[in-house]
């Protein structure tokens, strides 16, 4: 096994080494959920009372968009390809991805594609300010000059997805050593897998609307425009037919991390690892047929509200036998309390709710009173934050050790834990609230009838926010100066990264491929 | 890597390209099907294009409320009303409602009039003969026009559909209606 | 032992106590059963759906909580070997499935029921716009704009939930709404009712209400439509039918007065000084949160007026883009503001900031231009 590698900034432009690739792209996902970190403390600063203190509705509605924006495809999706990038190779005992320099690439276009969203903020007419969700005609008759910008942006970070998606799935099916059987995958990689085949099955729809949304814009079409003959509920149905699964795009690898950290700090196998393999296919196959519910008040004749409400409420069944396995995975077990295993229960807690709040907003009939309100704000951000980014953050602090060689301090760990979970829940809870009191989504400025939850989710975002910068520092701390590493650091891992490779892994591992019996 | 793993990763790869590609003519003929599913359904509301009056039954039996709605679009300084509200109409029954338009403005205006109806289930029953939907209309400063719409309801139209509304609302495409005629030039 | 028990009762009374607390909090922390049939509906469905997730909590978070402390490796330092349980999977699905289908049942009834827009004993037209709602009583004629009150502040209840013409209907009548929009994608929600439709232009949609008790029933547009997206509600008065009656005669008279007050305005002298007194209130109210007190607009969404060719241009095409609006975004402001407003803000524009058209536009002028003279 080798460890020598190149140095420089040359090492970070021209790498082909997935560990590199991988903490690109971990470094780059951080650095953008700061930046729309940024964005929500200046929407929660503003929503902290009524009234128009800092900044004036457009640029509100700049700062919503972009938000949403930078943290789908910014943080989250980047987040996940960087924990896969690590470890898959080292998890199937594969020497690096299937296709390296491609690798590269997709990591590569992500900062030339953001810079260019970003950069979006000074342009002329502001930045892309119609939701992440850009529905026409307001993203398309009336949007900003920046709108193309967007466009051209989306797209680059589209064919990143793709590559990267290409590059799992032929690393999956090609390289795995001999005796890893995909029923003996670990489940990370099963998730992942998973999540690569949707991510080709709907970037590519992604990168079609908007590219009608160009020809609208610019080439005399009319696919969204009434007056031509389009319709602007078509973009509504193209765009969440690629919505849909691009949430459990966000999730699955977070289900997966989730799935390797629980058994092993209950020093159990995983519970039910067939069942959850099916589970987590049957949910990416129904993610397929679910999309309008997110359009139920559009307009939609009674029979296709019904079937769009009937499979999203059968969505619940596999979602709920993973949490079930995971309960089962602990009850019995011998369990120890360290970081990553707090995140991950508090995953399995939290995302929970955030599923509560889904089969609430599956119900169509009531789901009238609770579209496009806070109530739907609360549901998604407790799936994808403590969901997909505690996920995300249990897997660093897992797997940090084989990374770097240095163990992070449990200590400084657990605070950084506690003040998470005081915070993400202070933050999001009262949203159900205000939701409820009848507060819509993208607005500046309120009632004082929805004054008090307001101020309790602003408080509670401006200490989410300052924990990030906690979390760096405890990051910083370990990787400068942490206690050096044991080579199987949790007594209860399992997986080849753990039982065959040093801590931290060399640059170059599995160059001959391990036994796995 | 071995000669014989790149060449099966090289497949794969082809293989998954080809999915991406299948994807994306999948997004390029979503939108026909769109259309398509809804024309066979007529569930957004969409109306049809012109029809021919044939050999229809008239179901004397039954009667059912069409009512008209007019609205303009921005930017569209035009007038724009149904003569009639509504008309009560034997499904089968030929009948003309006469709208009127007036360009209050100093320019040349092109308009187009895009139709929708309501409930969305009863637009398949609707059928125009004579539409000014059909085709842009052009409207000089000052000009007004009087525009029939000859339609009739479908003697099958389903029991408990006993109203309907059809709404027009008017947009200004005097801008593409230019470049289209500069492109055919 | 003792411990057991202790935990047991501390988490009991701390359940209850929430519960009760919950339930006592209801009113502010829940959603407004409202005062329709299908709100209620909805609001016992919503309640349903509830008390489901908080039973299955109650199972499901109690486990984990019983495995934290019970099977901690302290307390079990060996632990389990099973990893697989055919029956306990088939079991746990089987029992959501269950529960799924419980909720589902009555949410396909009340849905069948909120879409069934037949029958109706009168139809309005609802149509949004950026950024306000406009009302036609398709069975009388009467028509509106209905905006944003901006004289009330955010430290009054009403603020952002006021307009300067409220919807009114008639109580125990079902009143269809026909749902449009002019430009862009809005939705128009009333909370107390259970209504809420997207206004979606080229196309029109459906819904209705049945209000059986006199009051004023408040909601806010729904979907992102623009700047002004929080500042556009929408007010539902419902009053008696005799009152309805007296209000459609009241808007009649009204109509006439407002007929006669353009005529007058037409007919009277407008100096300079008179036109931009009222121009510059008018502006204030009406453009400046677009195009800013001073004229500067926003660059690259709203043109600046000071120093614009438009301002000091010809005064037909200024006029024709306050009246008839445009195609790219400036909204039409001709059935929005009287004749007299609309001459007054148009000279207002053509003169202040340092502008000096010079010339001024008369209601006179504005009557003409309307009528496409």
């Amino acid at each position: 096994m080798s460890d020598h590698h190149p140095t420089g900034i040359t090492r970070w432009l021209y790498t082909t080494n997935h560990k590199d690739i991988g903490s690109m792209y971990l470094w780059f996902s951080f650095i953008m959920f700061l930046v729309g970190g940024a964005m929500a403390m200046v929407i929660r600063a503003e929503l902290y009372q009524p009234g128009l203190q800092f900044v004036d509705p457009g640029f509100f509605n700049q700062m919503t968009t972009m938000h949403g924006l930078i943290m789908v495809f910014g943080a989250v999706m980047p987040s996940m390809v960087g924990l896969a990038n690590w470890l898959i190779p080292m998890m199937i005992g594969a020497p690096d991805m299937a296709l390296p320099r491609m690798n590269n690439w997709s990591f590569w276009i992500l900062p030339f594609a953001f810079t260019l969203l970003l950069s979006s903020l000074f342009m002329e007419g502001g930045a892309p300010n119609f939701g992440w969700t850009f529905y026409a005609p307001l993203s398309t008759t009336y949007g900003p000059p920046s709108t193309d910008f967007f466009i051209l942006g989306v797209h680059m970070m589209g064919i990143s997805s793709i590559m990267g998606a290409i590059n799992v799935i032929v690393t999956v099916f090609n390289m795995r050593a001999p005796g890893m059987t995909l029923m003996k995958m670990p489940m990370f990689v099963w998730t992942w897998f998973i999540t690569a085949f949707l991510l080709i099955m709907v970037m590519p729809v992604l990168a079609g609307v908007v590219t009608m949304m160009l020809t609208d814009r610019h080439f005399g079409t009319s696919f969204f425009d009434a007056a031509g003959g389009g319709d602007p509920v078509m973009f509504q149905h193209i765009f969440w037919f690629f919505g849909h699964p691009e949430v459990y795009i966000m999730i699955l690898p977070a289900f997966g991390v989730v799935s390797e950290i629980i058994p092993a700090f209950s020093r159990k196998k995983l519970f039910g690892y067939s069942s959850m393999v099916y589970a987590t296919a049957s949910i990416a196959l129904l993610s397929f047929i679910v999309w309008a519910h997110h359009m139920f008040t559009v307009g939609m004749p009674v029979a296709g509200e019904l079937f769009f409400m009937i499979a999203t409420m059968l969505i619940a069944v596999p979602t709920g036998v993973k949490v079930f396995n995971w309960v089962a995975t602990m009850w019995q077990g011998s369990l120890t309390f360290e970081t990553p295993m707090l995140f991950s229960i508090a995953f399995v807690i939290l995302f929970t709710i955030g599923g509560f709040s889904g089969v609430m907003l599956a119900m169509a009939p009531v789901d009238f009173q609770y579209h496009d309100t806070y109530f739907v704000v609360a549901h998604f951000h407790y799936v994808l934050f403590p969901g997909a980014i505690f996920g995300t953050t249990a897997a660093v602090y897992y797997w940090l050790p084989k990374w770097t060689g240095k163990m992070y301090n449990e200590k400084v760990g657990k605070i950084h834990f506690w003040l998470s979970m005081i915070f993400v829940n202070l933050t999001f809870f009262p949203m159900h609230f205000s939701g409820l009191a009848g507060m819509p989504r993208r607005i500046p400025d309120y009632n004082m009838m929805f004054a008090d939850f307001n101020m309790w989710a602003s408080i509670g975002a401006f200490g989410l926010g300052l924990t990030q910068v906690f979390f760096l520092v405890t990051i910083i701390m370990a990787i400068r100066g942490g206690k050096k590493a044991e080579e199987k650091q949790w007594d209860g891992a399992t997986g080849l990264e753990w039982d065959a490779l040093p801590s931290p892994a060399p640059y170059h591992t599995f160059s001959t491929p391990p036994k796995v019996d | 890597m071995t000669e014989q793993l790149q060449q099966k990763n090289k497949k794969l790869v082809k293989q998954l390209l080809a999915l991406v590609g299948g994807m994306c003519l999948f997004v390029v003929a979503l939108v026909p099907l769109y259309d398509v599913f809804c024309d066979i359904t007529g569930i957004n509301g969409k109306t049809r294009g012109q029809a021919l009056y044939e050999n229809v039954e008239v179901d004397k039996k039954r009667v059912v409320t069409v009512e008209f709605l007019t609205n303009i679009n921005r930017g569209m300084p035009w007038e724009f009303e149904s003569q009639t509200k509504s008309v009560e109409v034997h499904p089968g029954e030929l009948n003309e409602v006469r709208f009127y338009a007036k360009n209050r403005s100093k320019f040349d205006i092109v308009g187009q009039s895009v139709p929708s109806v309501s409930p969305g289930e009863a637009a398949l029953y609707l059928n125009k003969t004579e539409c000014f939907c059909f085709d842009k209309q052009r409207l000089t400063a000052g000009e007004e026009v009087e525009m029939p719409m000859k339609f009739y309801i479908d003697a099958d139209i389903p029991k408990d559909i006993t109203r309907l509304t059809l709404s027009y609302q008017l947009f200004n495409v005097t801008e593409a209606a230019s470049t289209e005629s500069a492109a055919t030039k | 032992m003792a411990i057991r028990r202790k935990l047991i009762a501390g988490i009991t009374s701390l359940l209850s106590v929430m519960l009760s607390g919950v339930v006592q909090a209801a009113s502010k922390l829940n959603m407004r059963p409202g005062v329709t049939e299908t709100s209620l509906e909805a609001y016992d469905l919503h309640m349903m759906v509830i008390w489901v997730m908080v039973g299955i909590s109650v199972v499901v978070f109690g486990a984990m909580f019983y495995s934290f402390i019970k099977h901690r490796k302290s307390k079990n330092p060996t632990p389990a070997k099973f990893s697989h349980s055919t029956k306990m999977e088939i079991i746990w699905t089987a029992i959501p499935i269950l529960i799924l289908i419980y909720l589902t049942i009555p949410s396909v009834k009340l849905l069948i029921k909120m879409e069934d827009a037949s029958n109706p004993e009168m139809s309005i037209q609802v149509t949004g716009s950026q950024w306000k709602w406009h009302y036609k009583y398709l069975d009388q004629d009467i028509e509106f704009f209905s905006n944003l009150d901006r004289s009330i502040k955010t430290d009054d209840p009403l603020y952002l939930l006021a307009v300067d013409n409220e919807l009114v209907i008639p109580i125990n009548t079902k009143v269809r709404f026909l749902v449009t929009a002019e430009d862009v994608i809005h939705s128009w929600w009333v909370p107390d009712l259970a209504v809420k439709k997207d206004a979606i232009p080229g196309f029109i949609n459906e819904t209705w209400t049945n209000v059986p008790t006199p009051g004023t029933y408040r909601g806010q547009c729904t979907e992102l439509c623009g700047k002004d997206h929080g500042f556009m509600p929408v007010v539902v008065k419902a009053v008696s039918k005799a009152d309805f009656k007296k209000w459609v005669a009241g808007k009649d008279a009204e109509r006439m007065v407002a007929e006669k007050a353009a005529a007058a305005a037409a007919a009277a002298s407008w100096d300079m000084d008179k036109l931009m007194a009222l121009g510059k209130e008018t502006y204030d109210l009406k453009c400046a949160s677009c195009h800013k007190v001073d004229g500067t607009g926003i660059a690259g969404a709203f043109p600046a007026l000071k120093d614009s060719a438009v301002a000091v241009g010809p005064v037909e095409t200024h006029m024709s883009i306050v009246v008839n609006g445009t195609s790219k975004g400036m909204q039409a402001f001709g059935k929005q503001l009287t004749d007299a407003e609309l001459a007054a803000v148009i000279t207002y524009e053509r003169n202040a900031w340092g502008n000096n058209a010079g010339d001024k536009v008369t209601p006179a002028d504005i009557q003409a231009f309307k009528a496409g003279n």
